[in-house]
């Protein structure tokens, strides 16, 4: 669960064969272990004349309310009956009242529930109605009307539970139907001509099956609670017949004196409940995990560069990252960022460029000690205003919204979607200046006018969904703006949004940035956003910085073989009527990492020498570095493309 | 707002009706006679007649249902054989005690089931291994057991709160809610855990979301974030399940009642049945059906509440 981020962001799970549900069931041992208990109750109450030490009605004075002992291994009751032999026997009518129910629930709710799904329409809409109705009939009540009327029978009690719970039951299978009606293989049935019957009988039923089985369970557990309680109200069978619910009725009229006798007939109804309720998960994970094959994170050592050196800045940095070093996983074993070192002078505007799964966003979070799931810093610094941030939560969110401000790539999940957006524009406003709602109120119009914002009274009014995923990213950007931040963390901030409208909310950018001369580090993909906005960018690749450089610079002349293949591939720099380049392969996986050069796989000028040792980061003065060993080659090849 | 109170409504008449009618057919596939099964076999041919006629047994069973009906719209449940009392006075004058109880342990699973899944939501380890410990505990013995439990615990060793019977809250009110601890006990600890447990899913589905990152971006303090935004959140599948809990509360009384014997509805709906005092049965079963309506009409209210989303789109 917890390692799902990195698995998901980084690594391609092995393809393997999912096995069967059988297989998958047997392997767990709760689950088995409560199948067991239940097929021994019930053979236990089908064998009872052979397996029943005694006769449970028959009366011993001399043996009356006895604890446990080996005549009588759960004791005896008041008066003098075995109580093991009464719940063996006990046991026939408690789950045979159970299994009529739950034969009756499914006889209608499955035929119900699929006809529902398949034929769909009208049919589908009345049986709802129907089904909405009888979901809201008091239960309980019809149940007690029917063993009034038939003169409290039982078997009529359990066939109306059963009838009742068949409503919500014909609910869930129909959902259960109709997600399997999405799936690939009953629309390939449907190409291949055979009739819905056939499709529904022969496909849907037994994929469905799992649910089924999962319900069924849940609902054998919950009517055990109900006819073991009507028992104890004296309904079904009169004494002396052995039930479990009035044997617990008989044991606590002595409590006080004899509790072991509340012990073995309450106990039974915990187990037999407790396995009912056990199976069910059981055959609910199996189920769910022939669909979702488990996936492993490899905790493999990495092999770690030789230590780089460090990226100068002009100035006094604002944000110095020294050997950033970042793992997921047990103890953060799988390194995802490799000893990444940059600075970010005050106010510079730098770009963090990679392909997916290069470690720029993990990076970027990091920074704001935001690392989700698993993820933690395991080495190195990171510095911000002269403090040290890392490992540090305290320091962290002090400096989180005030010196550090985030703007996530996706504008419409960024806000809560339960609350307006005055009210989340006014905390973020009220967390930073404490000051009264009012004030907090007329600063936020204030932030919303400053991100060209139109009708800014309108939109605090608003709730998330009511507003543009334009006007969103703007929220957002309002809600960073509103610790005054000296640093604001821009990740792929265009990249949900619609091409006019990224152009403006990147020229937004770019002007608060000069009107409030904080730094922004953009994360992005996008060669236009980077050429556009920033005056420096890093590039990463399979976690490690590969080259950084002046904006001009690396657009003209990169230096490392990855960034040129990239700024190729790139969208906005192709000639009509070109085909697009693009870089053959995939960014390696953390765990398939190489040794040596990291790109080298994909890379055209790749010599053994790149494969064979880490590659240190260069530094090509005029404050570029380059992790590449073959820059002569790439030079080389540039002069003869100008030439 | 207004069309989905009025849809509930319609609803509500055709539940009501359709229970109700579903009672009095299963009434008319009775083998045998219904005055004899419900008077026995040693009853006097007058006295069978006499019942036949009191229920309408002799007329077709559409009159016999429009005449009970009609009566009910009127406020006339009919009146109990056994006792001969008008079924609408004895059930008015239960009611308060199973709504007592009722809301009382609703209003304990939603403030404990939720603080609880907060709780394990953000604190792995102990706190979720106890509460799924618990849950296994809840889920499996059945409240009629523990009530016995709660009883016998406080009945014998510590008598802090009475173990059974039921104070009003006109005569005193501290004794009437110390009456309720242990029925609501009882009732409570199934639903807790199954509320503490959809928290926790919820909180956590919440607190992995995108919003709360760029919260915690934003420098707005963990606690606020998981009060505010995370609960508010969470508090939306939350809500339909309290409704279904307060439903089975309802159901769990009718065996609770039995054995803190507090004079509600359910004790009166049990003794009846035992005694096939049909109109009783009938007349619990309306109010029954009435208080499951509002569980639904404020449900959908809240959540509505609670969802922006669900109140532009009804």
């Amino acid at each position: 669960m917890s390692t799902a981020p990195a698995t998901a962001a980084f690594a391609t799970p092995p393809r393997r064969r999912i096995p069967g549900f059988a297989a998958l069931f047997l392997r767990k041992p709760v689950a088995v272990g409560a199948l067991v208990v239940l097929v021994l109750l019930v053979l236990a109450a089908v064998a009872a004349p052979l397996v029943a030490p005694y006769d449970p009605i028959v009366q011993d004075t001399s043996a009356t309310r006895q604890g446990p002992s080996l005549a009588h291994l759960l004791g005896t009751d008041v008066l003098g009956r075995d109580l093991l032999s009464r719940i063996i026997w006990g046991a026939r009518d408690s789950l045979g009242g159970v299994a009529l129910a739950v034969v009756v629930m499914l006889a209608i709710a499955v035929p119900v529930g699929v006809t529902a799904a398949y034929v769909g329409g009208r049919v589908d809409r009345v049986i709802m109605s129907i089904v909405d109705v009888v979901m809201s009939v008091p239960n309980i009540i019809m149940t007690l009307a029917a063993l009034a009327i038939f003169n409290n029978s039982m078997t009529a009690a359990m066939i109306t539970v059963g009838v009742l719970a068949s409503a919500a039951f014909s609910r869930i299978f129909r959902s259960a139907v109709l997600a399997t009606r999405r799936e690939l293989f009953v629309s390939a049935a449907t190409v291949m001509g055979l009739r819905p019957l056939q499709i529904m009988v022969r496909h849907a039923l037994p994929h469905a099956g799992g649910v089924v089985l999962v319900q069924a369970s849940l609902f054998a557990a919950a009517t055990l609670g109900i006819q073991t309680g009507l028992a104890f109200l004296s309904f079904g069978p009169p004494p002396p017949a052995p039930t479990w619910g009035g044997m617990v009725a008989d044991a606590s009229k002595v409590l006080a004196t004899h509790p072991w006798m509340f012990i073995p007939t309450g106990g039974v109804i915990a187990i037999a409940t407790l396995a009912l309720g056990l199976l069910g998960d059981g055959i609910r994970d199996a189920n769910a995990e022939r669909f979702t094959a488990p996936t492993r994170v490899r905790g493999l050592e990495q092999n770690r560069a030789a230590v780089d050196e460090v990226v100068p800045a002009a100035e006094e940095p604002l944000l110095a990252v020294r050997d950033l070093t970042i793992g997921f996983g047990d103890r953060g074993a799988l390194t995802v960022v490799d000893s990444v070192s940059f600075d970010i002078a005050p106010g510079e505007v730098v770009g963090l460029v990679g392909e997916s799964g290069s470690g720029k966003t993990v990076t970027a979070l990091a920074l704001l000690g935001l690392l989700g799931g698993s993820g933690r810093v395991t080495g190195g610094s990171i510095r911000f205003d002269g403090r040290e941030l890392a490992g540090d939560r305290k320091a962290f969110a002090e400096v989180r919204g005030s010196g550090i401000a985030y703007v996530s790539q996706e504008p419409m999940t960024a806000l809560d979607p339960t609350v307006r957006v005055g009210a989340q524009l006014i905390e973020a406003v009220r967390h930073h200046d404490g000051c009264s709602r009012a004030v907090a109120r007329r600063r936020a119009l204030e932030l919303l006018e400053a991100v060209r914002i139109r009708e800014p009274e309108r939109v605090l009014r608003s709730y998330p969904h009511e507003i543009s995923g334009g006007m969103a990213q703007r929220v957002v950007i309002a809600r960073a703006l509103a610790g005054r931040p000296r640093l604001l963390i821009a990740d792929e901030p265009t990249t949900a949004l619609d091409v006019t409208v990224q152009a403006e909310v990147l020229a937004l950018l770019r002007s608060v940035q000069r009107d409030t001369g904080m730094a922004i580090v953009f994360v992005t993909h996008d060669w236009g956003v980077v050429a556009e906005t920033c005056e420096r960018a890093l590039v990463m690749y399979a976690g490690q910085l590969v080259e950084s450089a002046g904006i001009d610079d690396l657009i003209s002349r990169p230096r490392h073989p990855y960034t040129r293949a990239l700024l190729a591939s790139d969208p906005h720099g192709a000639r009509r009527g070109e085909l697009l380049p693009t870089i053959g392969g995939t960014v390696p996986s953390p765990a398939d990492w190489p040794v040596g050069c990291r790109f080298a796989a994909r890379c055209p000028l790749a010599v053994d020498a790149c494969r064979r040792a880490p590659i240190a980061l260069v530094d090509l003065g005029a404050e570029r570095t380059s992790r590449c060993i073959r820059i002569d080659a790439l030079v080389a090849e540039e002069k003869g493309a100008t030439a | 707002m207004l069309a989905l109170v009025l849809r509930r409504a319609v609803m509500s008449i055709v539940l009501v009706v359709v229970s109700t009618l579903a009672i009095f057919v299963l009434m008319s596939f009775v083998p045998g006679d219904p005055a004899l099964t419900i008077l026995g076999e040693n009853a006097t041919p007058e006295a069978l007649e006499r019942l036949r006629e009191q229920l309408g047994l002799n007329r077709p069973l559409h009159e016999q249902y429009a005449e009970w009906l009609f009566g009910a719209l009127r406020g006339d449940l009919g009146t109990s054989i056994f006792s001969g009392e008008p079924v609408a006075k004895l059930v008015w004058l239960r009611l308060g005690v199973t709504v007592s109880l009722m809301v009382g342990s609703t209003l304990v699973i939603a403030v404990v089931g939720i603080a609880l899944g907060l709780l394990s939501a953000v604190r792995e380890g102990w706190t979720g291994r106890l509460l799924d410990a618990v849950s296994l505990v809840g889920f499996a013995l059945p409240g009629f057991w523990i009530g016995i439990v709660l009883v016998a615990m406080f009945a014998v060793a510590v008598r802090i709160f009475p173990a059974t019977g039921y104070i009003p809250p006109t005569v005193s009110p501290g004794g009437w809610l110390a009456s309720l601890v242990l029925p609501v006990t009882a009732l409570s600890i199934a639903g807790i855990t199954i509320v503490a447990k959809q928290m926790r899913d919820s909180a956590r589905d919440a607190l992995s979301r995108d919003y709360v990152r760029v919260l915690r971006a934003t420098g707005i303090p963990e606690r606020r974030i998981l009060l505010l935004h995370v609960l508010r959140n969470a508090a939306v599948p939350t809500t339909t399940l309290l409704g279904l809990t307060a439903v089975s509360a309802l159901s769990g009384a009718v065996f609770i009642e039995n054995v803190f014997v507090p004079p509600g509805l359910g004790a009166l709906v049990t003794s009846a049945t035992l005694r096939h005092d049909l109109p009783i049965v009938l007349g619990v079963g309306v109010v029954f059906a009435i208080i499951v309506i509002v569980i639904n009409l404020l449900v959908d209210i809240a959540y509505g509440v609670l969802n922006p989303k669900a109140r532009v789109a009804r």
